[in-house]
């Protein structure tokens, strides 16, 4: 085994993941020559808290520069946080740097599945060696061994074992996606983030993938953290929810009710973009504008004063925190009300 | 309503190394003045070819062996080239997806919807740049007169989306075609983006073809809805009757497939096979066929398009 002892296996509905208080932020490049006083800051993620059971679907939505990603890459730790707290089962994995984590036993246990698996998956690698690569290099598995768990991981996810032999060029969107989940469940891990993984399917392949998901899920026991812009998927693949608006949280609870009775001013605005199939539109909560910039935002004004139809003088001067409401929601409003 | 763009007949081959693909199969539809019609279906279906094909767009390999498409009168299938060059851009425009790319990226914004001003509707350098200005204000592009020097890189998506409709509009085009305009945008930038569409063609009168694979977008946004399905338009209805009425076997199958409305992962259902090997020299009459489960041995012999009731059209001996 490389690197430290995995952390142990806790049991269903126990806390898998903890996070506190994150936040991610890119120093710019100084103005001027000389440099002098501090570098702009991008705040992409900003004061995040949350925490993922085991079993649990989680559903990451927000727009594009909302911090999705990078949240996804802070919690897969393929990038390291400026200040918080991560808590993988029961060690901290904040302080550990993404090149030490790469080499670590937990590695292995939090495995990312990328968005269009075209993309993603090296071109030069057949499906066998994309599959094979993670545990190979994490979990140290060769020979027929390998071959063993790379055909079982193959065809937990549908994929036909004579595919594995093709290059992903040779393989169809549906295919392709399938290779990249059997390639980030191979290690067993016990979190499974996924990144728009459906994002670049038709709607029929969507499904088979979706159901595949759940399925995978119900066996091997994976909590998931989901990240999509498609709110429809959101709502029925996972739990729960977390609406970001510029790198922070603004609204989290049940998925269904989140988008069924959304509390926070901006979920409502991006509940009602979303295109209805009886055509009904609710042109009164139309978003216009874009974010602010998430470069040195102004730490007493909510980020989405200004975009806010019902936003007031005092979002500009104090910065609303988190507030519990019934059915363990949260909105950062000073106007969001219990839910009727 | 008179009819801006009257389809028939319509049919598109590609000569491939492997052989020749029948990317579209007899396709037939009509735009009204003013009407949004929505061309919907999954990839491969021939929405885009329809598109291209259309305006003269098509690459070399590609081209009509058959059919009409009159657009004000005029057949765009007999157009010579340099006729084709004249009508796109003024009487018939393209908005297509990531506008990021299919904008010149290094002309500043104002001077790319100038130059159409300029060469279509023969204006001055000075109306033409004003005329520019103009339209940015009226895609809603704040501080238009600035912003007219921004380049691409400069804008976000949904901002490069608007000046390529400013582009599109500003010789007021009789008939538009929105090629996956707001795939890659947020819901929000999408809806914003679809509202602007909707006023200029309120205030023009100019015709809309929405190309699609969002069922749920085309049910918000259109009046009617072509489905398309390996190069055959299977079904065209209005709006309403299609989403509650829909009778082609491929329809119910798309909408059973859509998550917008469904109330569980598990009520959705994919579809079953795949699309046809368009090269295939036996390719069945009805392509969807093989993966229709109210196939009747009639559907080997010939397809057949039947008007069921008035204004909605199906490819089907069999529907539900």
């Amino acid at each position: 085994m490389i690197g430290n002892e995995p952390t142990p296996p806790g049991p269903d509905g126990s806390t898998l993941l903890d996070v506190a208080e994150l936040s991610k932020r890119f120093p710019l490049r100084r103005k001027g020559w000389f440099g002098g006083g501090h570098p702009s800051l991008v705040h992409a993620v900003d004061d995040v808290s949350f925490t993922l059971s085991r079993g649990e679907t989680l559903g990451l939505v927000g727009e594009s520069g909302c911090g999705k990603s990078t949240l996804v890459r802070l919690i897969t730790r393929l990038t390291d946080p400026t200040s918080g707290s991560i808590r993988f089962g029961s060690r901290e994995l904040a302080d550990l740097p993404a090149k030490r984590f790469a080499r670590d036993a937990d590695r292995a246990r939090i495995q990312i599945v990328f968005q269009d698996a075209g993309e993603s998956i090296n071109p030069r690698f057949t499906a066998a060696d994309a599959i094979a690569d993670p545990l190979r290099k994490l979990k140290g598995v060769t020979g027929p061994d390998l071959k063993a768990k790379v055909e079982e991981a193959a065809t937990l996810c549908g994929l036909p074992v004579e595919l594995l032999d093709r290059f992903p060029h040779q393989l169809s969107g549906g295919q392709r996606a399938r290779v990249g989940i059997a390639r980030a469940i191979a290690t067993r891990p016990d979190l499974l983030v996924l990144d728009e993984p459906t994002a670049a399917l038709d709607v029929s392949v969507q499904v088979t993938i979706l159901q595949l998901l759940v399925r995978l899920r119900e066996t091997l026991g994976m909590s998931y953290v989901f990240v999509s812009h498609d709110l429809n998927v959101v709502r029925l693949l996972c739990d729960r929810v977390i609406v970001m608006y510029l790198g922070r949280i603004v609204e989290t609870g049940p998925a269904e009710q989140v988008f069924a009775k959304p509390l926070h001013p901006y979920t409502r605005g991006l509940v009602a973009a979303v295109p209805r199939l009886d055509g009904v539109r609710d042109g009164a909560l139309r978003l216009a504008g874009d974010p602010k910039s998430p470069i040195d935002p102004d730490p007493h004004a909510c980020r989405f004063h200004g975009r806010c139809p019902i936003g007031t003088d005092r979002c500009g001067l104090d910065m609303p925190a988190l507030r519990r409401f019934g059915g363990g929601r949260e909105a950062a409003c000073h106007y969001a009300e219990e839910p009727a | 309503m008179s009819a801006v763009l009257d389809v028939s007949d319509f049919s598109v081959e590609f000569r491939t190394r492997s052989g020749i693909v029948r990317a579209l199969d007899r396709v037939a539809f009509t735009v009204r003045r003013g009407e949004t019609m929505a061309l919907v279906g999954e990839s491969g279906s021939g929405k885009s070819v329809t598109a291209y094909a259309l305006l003269g767009l098509l690459d070399a390999a590609g081209r009509i062996t058959r059919g009409r498409a009159v657009l004000e009168g005029v057949d765009l299938t007999a157009a010579s080239p340099s006729e084709l060059a004249r009508i796109r851009g003024k009487r018939a425009a393209m908005i297509f997806q990531n506008p990021r790319a299919a904008l010149n990226p290094i002309r500043p914004i104002g001077q790319q919807i100038a130059d159409v001003l300029r060469r279509h509707a023969g204006l001055s350098r000075r109306d033409a740049m004003a005329g520019a200005i103009d339209m940015l204000k009226q895609v809603g592009i704040p501080d238009p007169a600035r912003r007219a020097s921004a380049y691409p890189f400069e804008l976000s998506g949904g901002m490069c989306q608007r000046v390529m409709i400013a582009i599109a509009v500003a010789t007021r085009p009789a008939l538009l075609i929105a090629d996956e305009p707001t795939t890659g945008l947020d819901v929000t930038t999408q809806a914003v983006v679809m509202d602007i569409v909707a006023k200029l063609a309120a205030e023009t009168g100019m015709a809309t073809i929405l190309i699609t694979h969002d069922l749920a977008l085309a049910a918000e946004r259109s009046a009617r809805i072509a489905v398309m399905h390996a190069g055959h338009i299977v079904e065209d209805a209005a709006t309403k009757t299609l989403l509650a009425n829909p009778r082609h076997p491929y329809t119910r199958r798309l909408l059973a497939a859509t998550p917008t409305a469904a109330g569980s992962l598990a009520a959705l259902r994919s579809i079953p096979g795949n699309l046809p090997d368009l090269r295939r020299d036996d390719l069945p009459p009805c392509r969807f066929a093989a993966r229709c489960d109210r196939r009747l041995p009639g559907c080997d012999a010939k397809l057949v398009w039947r008007t069921i009731e008035p204004a909605h059209r199906i490819a089907c001996w069999n529907p539900a």
